[in-house]
């Protein structure tokens, strides 16, 4: 059997009040993204946070390359957190600078800086940077020394939805080096299209873990039709589960031919009538109760 | 690897302060503000108390009880005349009076030694004799200057790195250093040498720039000078490590770095001598670098000592240097 690239066995953090992660294990094999998703609180955070050696955990176990993580995965590890401030008053080409020379092994700084679409503020202050610009230079630092492992934590909150995108197409691009990423995130959608296997956690514990489609397949067998609240008036006696949601009513259902045999039976008009397949917000919330951005 | 991380570390912040103009003039500005300031007016004199030395005293005990009925006047009693003079002459007291022979001993160049002799002329103490201190008067400039370099220095060392690195815990700056290879050693001794490189650069040129103006006493050596200035400046940098290793908000570091300055800048005998204070103050006085600084380099510059004379103060500023730096380091938090 291959070795992972990173494996975690049966991690535990105790705070005095709270048992933040409460015996979580899974692996990375080399060159896969891994999507760890969760609601607020659910100790994702704490998770990545030991993995990246900023937390020491209660007990457990973690190896990178088949070693207890050291020296070597230090340098060897890219990591980006959700927020971190910048220096002030140097430039994006000085602190690029400054953290690859932290590294024994560098990355082609110009290169990194085209690839992150930073080749046009290289002299500007950290200070004057959009937050596009500031996400993307966050991103080319955590690959300054060109590393095996990248840790991306929420990488695109607080993006506008073209930055967003463009931000994936940044991240397809590392994947597609070879690189091993693990990705914290609240966008089911970003799990969807860059994760290929994903853990969901509540209460400090791994609740489901698969590929994003295995994960679907094994808790939905059914499809959503979705339509207008006010073209549904007589929801009666409808022998599938109904929930309003945002002006708009869903309807459960694993049969959609006889679904719209009795819509059309009532009359209701079929013009608005949307049919959707679960999707990972589905899932998110049928595990763990919770909106993901609650 | 550990000097080029290091030199990467350092250049970086070197930058950050260089750039940040407001933060390079105001650090240069403040100083000479208040040396020019002392230089106009020549009467900072925050003791309103007068000093004066009593020699055998028990002699003429009817003298003494004339004399020490005027108010806010405190009484030393000495026994070495001539070591008496030479505090006299560096406002270390503001006359000597010898009882017994009705002599006196003022520092023509003291305002407060010249109120003095006007207040004691005219009691019921009877006719005195002027006697005028040997060898060269001391101003009370000359005697403030040395202080007030170390408590620039003072001041740049605690709060530039202080608050720095607190702020650097804030807002996620020094996690993001903890998730590369460097270590807090490392990152400390950046932080030492940033500082003390500015904060050198600095004094000389603000050594240099008062001295066209005022041209105070320099009796010493310039580079015995600055070595007890970088030792003394990289004790007080470690302090301010010591005092930021955990504290992770500016309000608290703030509070935290004028709760040591404040006394240190009252009590180091920067602005009086604490000749005949409370023994309890002096004690506490021999804690704060400050206090070490100010009297290493008040020697250098009045006295013209040398290395040898102000060794006591130097293994003091090393020793401490040492002590804050490992407590700093072995309990300083990135988060």
């Amino acid at each position: 059997m291959v070795t992972p690239l990173l494996e975690v066995r049966n991690l535990v953090k105790h705070y005095p009040q709270v048992q933040a992660v409460n015996g979580v294990s899974f692996s990375l094999s080399a060159g896969t993204c891994f999507g760890l998703l969760g609601p607020n609180g659910a100790g994702k955070t704490t998770t990545v946070e030991i993995l990246e050696g900023i937390n020491a955990p209660t007990s457990g176990e973690i190896l990178y390359k088949g070693e207890p993580v050291g020296k070597r995965f230090r340098n060897e590890a890219g990591i980006m957190f959700q927020s971190t401030a910048l220096q002030d008053f140097i430039s994006v080409r000085e602190t690029l600078q400054m953290f690859a020379r932290l590294y024994p092994k560098n990355a082609d700084l110009d290169d990194l800086m085209k690839r992150c679409a930073l080749t046009e503020y290289v002299e500007q202050d950290n200070r004057k940077l959009s937050g596009g610009q500031r996400q993307r230079l966050l991103l080319a630092i955590a690959l300054v020394n060109d590393p095996d492992m990248i840790f991306l934590d929420e990488p695109t909150t607080g993006l506008d939805p073209q930055a967003r995108r463009n931000f994936w197409d940044l991240i397809e691009s590392i994947k597609a080096q070879g690189k091993t990423i693990l990705l914290t995130t609240h966008y089911m959608d970003e799990a969807y299209v860059l994760c290929d296997a994903i853990a969901i956690m509540d209460h400090g514990k791994i609740i489901a873990q698969g590929t994003p489609k295995q994960l679907l397949e094994a808790h939905f067998n059914d499809v959503i039709l979705q339509l207008p609240e006010a073209s549904f008036a007589d929801s009666g006696d409808f022998p599938y589960p109904l929930h309003k949601h945002k002006g708009q009513v869903e309807i459960t259902t694993q049969d959609v031919n006889h679904a719209i045999k009795e819509l059309l039976a009532r009359h209701i008009s079929l013009t608005h009538l949307q049919i959707r397949s679960r999707n990972l917000d589905d899932l998110f919330l049928e595990l763990t109760g919770k909106q993901l951005r609650a | 690897m550990f000097l080029k991380r290091f030199f990467a570390l350092l250049n970086a912040r070197n930058k950050e302060f260089l750039r940040d103009r407001s933060a390079v003039s105001w650090n240069i500005l403040m100083p000479m503000l208040i040396v020019a300031g002392f230089a106009f007016t020549f009467n900072g004199n925050f003791a309103d108390q007068y000093k004066i030395g009593l020699v055998n005293a028990a002699q003429a005990a009817g003298l003494v009880d004339t004399l020490q009925a005027i108010k806010y006047i405190e009484y030393i009693k000495v026994t070495d005349i001539e070591a008496a003079k030479i505090k006299v002459q560096r406002h270390q007291l503001d006359m000597l009076i010898d009882a017994p022979q009705r002599r006196y001993w003022i520092n023509d160049e003291s305002p407060k030694g010249y109120l003095l002799e006007k207040i004691i002329l005219s009691s019921n103490a009877g006719p005195l004799q002027k006697q005028v201190v040997s060898g060269k008067q001391i101003r009370y400039l000359d005697w403030v200057i040395p202080g007030i370099l170390a408590m620039n220095m003072m001041f740049s060392a605690l709060f530039g790195v202080g608050y720095v690195i607190v702020r650097y815990r804030k807002n996620g700056m020094l996690k993001r250093l903890k998730a590369t290879p460097v270590t807090a050693l490392e990152y400390l001794s950046v932080q030492i040498v940033s500082r003390l490189i500015l904060i050198m650069a600095i004094t000389i040129f603000i050594f240099y720039a008062t001295n066209l103006f005022v041209d105070y006493a320099m009796h010493g050596s310039q580079l015995s000078l600055f070595l007890v200035f970088a030792l003394g400046t990289i004790s007080m940098i470690s302090l301010g490590l010591l005092i930021a290793a955990r504290v992770s908000s500016e309000e608290t570091a703030g509070g935290l770095l004028n709760l040591f300055s404040w006394p240190m800048m009252f009590l180091s005998g920067v602005w009086f001598s604490l000749e005949g204070t409370n023994p309890v103050m002096q004690k506490i006085a021999e804690v704060f670098p400050l206090t070490h600084v100010t009297a290493a380099a008040r020697s250098i510059m009045i006295d013209g000592a040398g290395l040898q004379d102000v060794s006591y103060h130097l293994i003091i500023l090393i020793a401490q240097s040492i002590v804050f730096l490992a407590i700093g380091a072995l309990t300083f938090r990135w988060e």
